[in-house]
């Protein structure tokens, strides 16, 4: 019998050594004579373990971490007797931080083996797609639209009406767009489940172009991610060569195909405009809407955009899965949110829960505080765009009417984390260069008003009329927020203000005390 | 990294190859980036000519992403984070250890052509915050004394 062991794949372990790990382990079991079957799955996403080893049992996987390569003579000699070692998790569905989870997304990430569709079919992968195959248009797209599934990628929209919209755009060719770009900071959702799991977002855009007729996909993947480039590219051809893509899926008569195509370093081409136009081969300017993308998109035919984690809830809802994935969640938000929680904090990781978890439980009880062991000040939701919360507003439940209602917004599920001696001064003044940088220069707020806005900060910090220069910023905010055409410029103003609001402080006002919760 | 010098041919044979694609221009800059280390000015009418587009074009997309250069970088590209997750876990100061260091602002080459020293806004890797990719290497939980061995490794 040999001994079967799990080391991730995942970049988010392999920048903590889980190659390393990989290779001390078989260095060792070679110099014993004992026979390793060695399988690289994806993150299970409790990085703070990684790089985490786990090893299968009679009574399930066992987990050991955060490992090192120094670790593992004594870890093998541990697993070869009794188990006992000081790194010991025990199994690892019991630990605690995994099994508060709901996890329908993420229910395969870090389990199978990412190269294998075989094993992605013992765990219950191309149900969906199977049963698609037998259902009309309508009927798969009614069962999108009672699941209640919004889209993923920031804004919360219906997919279901998205995806009537382009099934009723006439015929002829028309495209799929999964954006992959997540370029949001502290985010990294979409990069574990290409890593970890990418069967299925192939799956979901599969069943995405049965619904609209579409034949073609693009997976738009930014560059910053090579090791997800590489693990989408493998299990295209691995779809590709079992009749899962390309001419006649499953022997049906529907065909589809999926291509993947590299960004080059801009943020705005997250912007689903802005993407169609990278994907066309030009700048990444945003286009003014209307038409939308729907009736007028990549190569000016109707496309579906949607993100990795939308597509990736469709196989669980096609698979029967609709009133199930609607029982979760609160409010007009369905179903579950894999949050990303990064940055200062101890447990950092991806927590797939139901909506409605407060922030502060996610960042107290989940997260266990900074990793610095300083007071948590500040956390941003929503990556760069997103507002910063004080402790005061930790009541806020995970709900995109209830973020919206706190002038904030859960985007994408990012948690950022700072402790005590983050100057908001600073994080507001770095909200609009960012937007500087990244502006697609289309409009003037955006491109002139983010660089001005830096300047006035900078004015405020240096105690230069403070007074007069927080209105000027104020305005500009408005400006900005009023008069830009896409979100990057209409969105700056949020991390800004949520900043001078809860923490004038720092900006030389008087500090203003919010009502806490309890 | 090891690239391929400046070579018209290659960089044809290459162009070529990609013709049949979709809105190929990205996809050119980007095979002639990995076979060169950049993209010479020379390849600009030479897409423009395969693409139909005039060479301004062609000019704007090299010039509009990030990640194109057009003048060699230096044997290794170290990518350091500088967005929020990573300033939260004292990216900040990373930064400016990693600047004295090498001697160099972020966009540029040390001296010895050595290191290419360049900004990330996320890597992707928050949860082990702060990050950096040297080359295609990712690097987690990074500190001062981390950095200095990657630099000393690069710039051996
Ligand atoms: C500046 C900007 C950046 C964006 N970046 C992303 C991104 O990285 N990934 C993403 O899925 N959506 C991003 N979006 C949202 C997309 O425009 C679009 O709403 C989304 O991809 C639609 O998919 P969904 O309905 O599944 O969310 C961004 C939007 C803006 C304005
Ligand atoms: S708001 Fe900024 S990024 Fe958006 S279209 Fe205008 S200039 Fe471009
Ligand atoms: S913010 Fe640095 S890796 Fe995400």
């Amino acid at each position: 019998m040999s001994l079967r062991v799990f080391i991730p794949r995942d970049s988010g372990a392999l920048a903590v050594g889980a190659d390393e790990v990989a290779a001390a382990l078989l260095e060792h079991a070679h110099a014993r004579d004992l026979p390793v079957d060695l399988v690289r799955p994806g993150s299970r996403g409790l990085y703070w373990l990684e790089p985490m080893l786990e090893v299968d049992t009679p009574e399930g996987r066992v987990a050991y971490g955060p490992v090192t390569p120094a670790d593992v003579p004594a870890l093998l000699d541990a697993i070869l007797s009794d188990g006992t070692h000081p790194l010991k998790q025990g199994l690892t569905e019991q630990i605690p931080w995994l099994k508060r989870q709901t996890r329908l997304t993420f229910a395969r990430c870090g389990i199978v083996d990412p190269r294998s569709i075989d094993d992605y079919r013992a765990h219950g992968g191309y149900r969906g797609l199977e049963r698609a195959l037998k259902m009309s248009s309508d009927a798969i797209i009614d069962d999108v639209v009672k699941s209640g599934l919004r889209g993923r990628g920031g804004a919360g929209f219906p997919t279901g009406t998205k995806w009537r919209t382009v099934a009723q755009a006439g015929r002829g060719q028309k495209y799929i767009c999964c954006n992959a770009d997540e370029g949001d900071s502290g985010t990294f959702a979409d990069r574990m489940l290409m890593e970890g799991d990418p069967f299925m977002i192939i799956e979901g855009m599969t069943i995405a172009g049965i619904a609209v007729g579409a034949t073609k996909g693009y997976i738009y993947i930014r560059s910053e991610y090579p090791h997800a480039v590489e693990a989408m590219n493998a299990a295209i051809e691995a779809a590709r060569r079992t009749g899962y893509l390309g001419e006649h899926i499953c022997h049906s008569t529907d065909s589809f195909d999926i291509e993947v195509r590299v960004g080059a370093g801009a943020y705005i081409c997250g912007e689903e405009t802005s993407m169609l136009e990278s994907l066309e081969g030009k700048r990444g300017t945003v286009r003014a809407k209307p038409p939308l993308p729907a009736h007028k998109g990549l190569f000016g035919r109707p496309t579906v955009i949607n993100n990795v984690l939308t597509f990736s809830a469709v196989p669980y809802i096609l698979d029967g899965g609709a009133q199930a994935y609607a029982d979760c969640g609160m409010g007009k938000s369905r179903g579950t949110k894999p949050i990303q929680l990064g940055g200062n904090v101890k447990h950092g990781g991806l927590f797939e829960v139901a909506f409605g978890i407060t922030l502060g439980e996610l960042v107290d009880e989940i997260g266990g505080g900074t990793l610095s062991g300083r007071p948590v000040r500040a956390v941003q939701v929503g990556g760069p765009l997103g507002a910063y919360f004080p402790r005061a507003l930790f009541d806020t439940p995970f709900d995109y009417e209830a973020f919206a209602a706190r002038s904030g917004m859960v985007g994408h599920g990012g948690v950022v984390v700072f402790d005590d001696t983050v100057d908001m001064a600073k994080q507001a003044r770095f909200a609009m260069e960012f937007c500087a940088h990244e502006s697609c220069g289309k409009c003037t707020p955006c491109r002139i008003g983010s660089t001005r806005g830096a300047e006035t900060v900078d004015k405020i910090i240096t105690g230069d009329r403070p007074a007069a220069n927080i209105a000027v910023l104020e305005d500009l905010c408005n400006t900005m927020k009023f008069g830009s055409l896409c979100a990057l410029g209409g969105l700056t103003p949020i991390p800004v203000l949520s900043a001078l609001t809860h923490f004038p402080e720092d900006f030389g006002l008087a500090p203003r005390r919010l009502q806490a919760a309890e | 990294m090891q690239y391929e010098p400046w070579e018209p041919a290659r960089a044809s044979e290459i162009i070529a190859g990609l013709t049949h694609k979709e809105g190929a221009t990205l996809l050119m800059l980007q095979a002639l980036q990995e076979a060169f280390g950049y993209v010479p000015q020379g390849a600009e009418p030479m897409i423009a000519q395969a693409l139909n587009l005039s060479r301004a074009e062609v000019h704007g997309v090299l010039t509009f992403y990030p990640d194109f250069r057009r003048a060699p970088p230096g044997r290794h590209v170290l990518k350091l984070c500088r967005a929020e997750a990573c300033q939260a876990a004292g990216g900040d100061a990373l930064a400016a250890h990693v600047e004295t260091r090498l001697g160099v602002t972020f966009g540029a080459t040390t001296a010895d052509g050595a290191v290419t020293l360049e900004p990330a806004y996320c890597l992707g890797l928050c949860a082990t915050a702060p990050s950096a990719m040297i080359n295609e290497r990712v690097v987690g939980r990074l500190d001062a004394g981390k950095l200095d061995a990657l630099l000393a490794e690069a710039q051996r």
